[in-house]
């Protein structure tokens, strides 16, 4: 099953991103191009072969509960375009 | 003498003899900067002041007698997708264009602990997804050896700096071969530690699972003094190794006798250029010759790597991409109805074409319904990839195969198709996917561009490939050869 202009605008709306008409279109071709190239992993036979997450062996990594200086608020604020109060400041989210 | 020719160690020996010192070496490194950038683009940003400052107090700790570190004092360059706090950090984006980090990368403390001083930080493809430099949103990075071509990727503009000798050494990172393609494309020596080895706390993901920091350097002892300094447990990163520590000094030995060679044959079929193929070959021969024991061995996986690559990079993107809003940070665009159509303007200005595509492509095989087909499955192939490498690894010692499938291609010459990009990776992603570490180094030339071996290990064992590269490296002269720009 191929990828319609209709799907690359569902894809569009999750990935929180837009585009025009000629980009879905040229999107629509590349997302379908590549999807024909990684169908060559059908023919490999994956039954009772485990998925690998990541490459370690590391389980739930937990630090030691301790008290320490976080960043300073002046600091983390300064790469934010709008705050107000030492906080971030949204456009209205609940109404 | 020209300093800027010299290698880390090398500028070392000659500080600690009170021959230069560090303020001397930043000085004329500054100038060649001056000189020579304009005509490379290896960096984005420069901090001339800061490092004249930190130089100053190198020479101050030396003439107080304080013994200083290997790489104390000397001049190097950052990726700019590694957290500089203070300094900009801008993975080549619009979307970070304006982004100064709080805090510093845990290699960035590292390499400050050893008293280098951080010159700037370098070009790279918009968040390190790209093979040549070319899809920066600021410029285009040049091969030193050929300005007409580029000079890798996505750790483009740091092996350009450092061929260029613009920088001493750098830091870069690989996803799928951004250290190993662009230092094979530049002559010098480029290692993917194994993953977990080296913090990635600090590092803008792109791949979570795939992603690791690592060293460019001109030659191989380089490589292991700057390992030194980087490798090392972070509580700060969840994925960060718990490994013994090693000195990788102490693999700097000229012997490989006895060593198990394997030639991945694989890695030598289509799509490699002839004379690529036959120097790599060649110098198996020399490996050989020395003492190694070299056989054939075959990892059946690998040409499903690039597939199970594509998918496990794409997915991993759109989740870490998520948390580009334009809020907290990155790029705020102007005029908007609503908090979503904020975000979605913030996004669709902030990231160039190939972040689109691939958080669109990752964000397609995450989607309920395609979960299994895809991400799952890319999963398992990477299984067995890593269960063709631990075969291998019950009988060798090292692999060897070509870093990449050519020499350094012409700026322009595989922009118009992302599939036919990705080739110039066929050889270097497989090593990602299983997580072992693997190096490049330079071992000839084509029509005078630099071709790269690559040496794949076993993983946590860098000293091995330390042992043969250096090897090499001693029984070879193409490690001391300079671009003469054209």
């Amino acid at each position: 099953m191929s990828i319609r202009i209709k799907d690359v605008e569902q894809v569009a709306e999750r990935s929180r991103l837009s585009f025009t008409e000629e980009e879905k279109e040229g999107l629509k071709d590349q997302l379908n191009n590549i999807l024909e190239h990684v169908k060559e992993l059908d023919e490999v036979k994956l039954e009772g072969v485990e998925p690998t997450y990541n490459i370690l062996e590391v389980k739930n990594v937990f630090r030691e509960d301790k008290m320490k200086p976080s960043m300073d608020r002046e600091e983390v604020l300064m790469n934010a375009s709008d705050t107000q109060n030492g906080c971030f400041k949204v456009p209205k989210v609940v109404e | 003498m020209e300093v800027y020719k010299l290698t880390a160690h090398e500028v070392r020996d000659k500080i600690k003899n009170k021959e230069i010192s560090s303020k001397e070496v930043t000085e004329s490194i500054l100038i060649h900067i001056e000189k020579t950038d304009p005509h490379i683009g290896a960096y984005v940003s420069i901090r001339d002041e800061i490092a004249l400052k930190r130089a100053k107090k190198v020479d101050k700790d030396i003439a107080d007698g304080k013994e200083i570190s290997d790489l104390g004092g000397i001049p190097m360059a950052v990726k700019d997708n590694i957290c500089t706090a203070g300094m900009a950090t801008t993975c080549s984006s619009k979307m970070l264009q304006n982004f100064i980090p709080p805090y510093n990368a845990t290699v960035i403390n590292k390499i400050y602990e050893k008293d280098s001083i951080l010159i700037g930080k370098t070009n790279m493809d918009e968040f390190a997804m790209g093979s040549s430099t070319e899809n920066s949103a600021f410029k285009i990075t040049k091969n030193p050896w050929d300005t007409k071509r580029v000079p890798g990727g996505s750790s483009g503009g740091s092996a350009a700096a450092v061929a260029s000798g613009e920088a001493f050494f750098a830091l870069g990172s690989d996803t799928g071969g951004s250290i190993r393609q662009p230092a094979s494309f530049c002559g010098l020596v480029g290692l993917k530690p194994t993953y977990g080895l080296v913090s990635r706390y600090g590092l803008i993901a792109y791949a979570s699972s795939l992603d690791q920091i690592g060293p460019i350097t001109k030659d191989v002892e380089d490589c292991a003094l700057v390992m030194n300094a980087i490798a090392g447990y972070d509580s700060m990163d969840s994925t960060s190794a718990n490994y013994k520590k090693v000195d990788y000094k102490k693999s700097l030995v000229k012997d490989v006798k006895g060593l198990k060679i394997g030639i991945a044959k694989e890695y030598f079929e289509e799509g490699i250029d002839y004379d690529v193929k036959k120097q790599v070959l060649a110098s198996i021969e020399i490996f050989k010759s020395l003492g190694a024991e070299v056989e054939e061995v075959s990892l059946p996986h690998t040409k499903y790597a690039l597939s199970a690559y594509y998918i496990i990079a794409s997915c991993e993107c759109s989740s870490n991409f998520a948390r580009f809003d334009g809020i907290r940070y990155g790029f705020r665009a102007q005029g908007y109805e609503n908090i979503k159509d904020l975000f979605i303007k913030n996004r669709t200005e902030g990231f160039g074409d190939e972040v689109k595509r691939r958080i669109m492509l990752g964000t397609y095989a995450l989607s309920a319904g395609y979960y299994d087909q895809y991400y799952h499955k890319a999963l398992k192939i990477r299984t067995l990839i890593k269960r063709d490498f631990d075969r291998a690894f019950e009988k060798f010692d090292l692999l060897i195969t070509p870093t990449a499938p050519t020499t350094a291609f012409k700026i322009g010459e595989k922009t118009k198709d992302t599939l036919h990009m990705h080739m110039s990776d066929i050889c270097t992603v497989p090593v990602n996917i299983a997580g072992v570490p693997a190096m490049s180094i330079p071992c000839g030339f084509k029509d005078g561009l630099p071709i790269g071996m690559q040496i794949i290990g076993n993983y946590f064992d860098e000293s091995t490939i330390l042992r043969a590269a250096y090897t090499f490296e001693k029984n070879t002269n193409y490690h001391k050869e300079r671009p003469n720009r054209r």
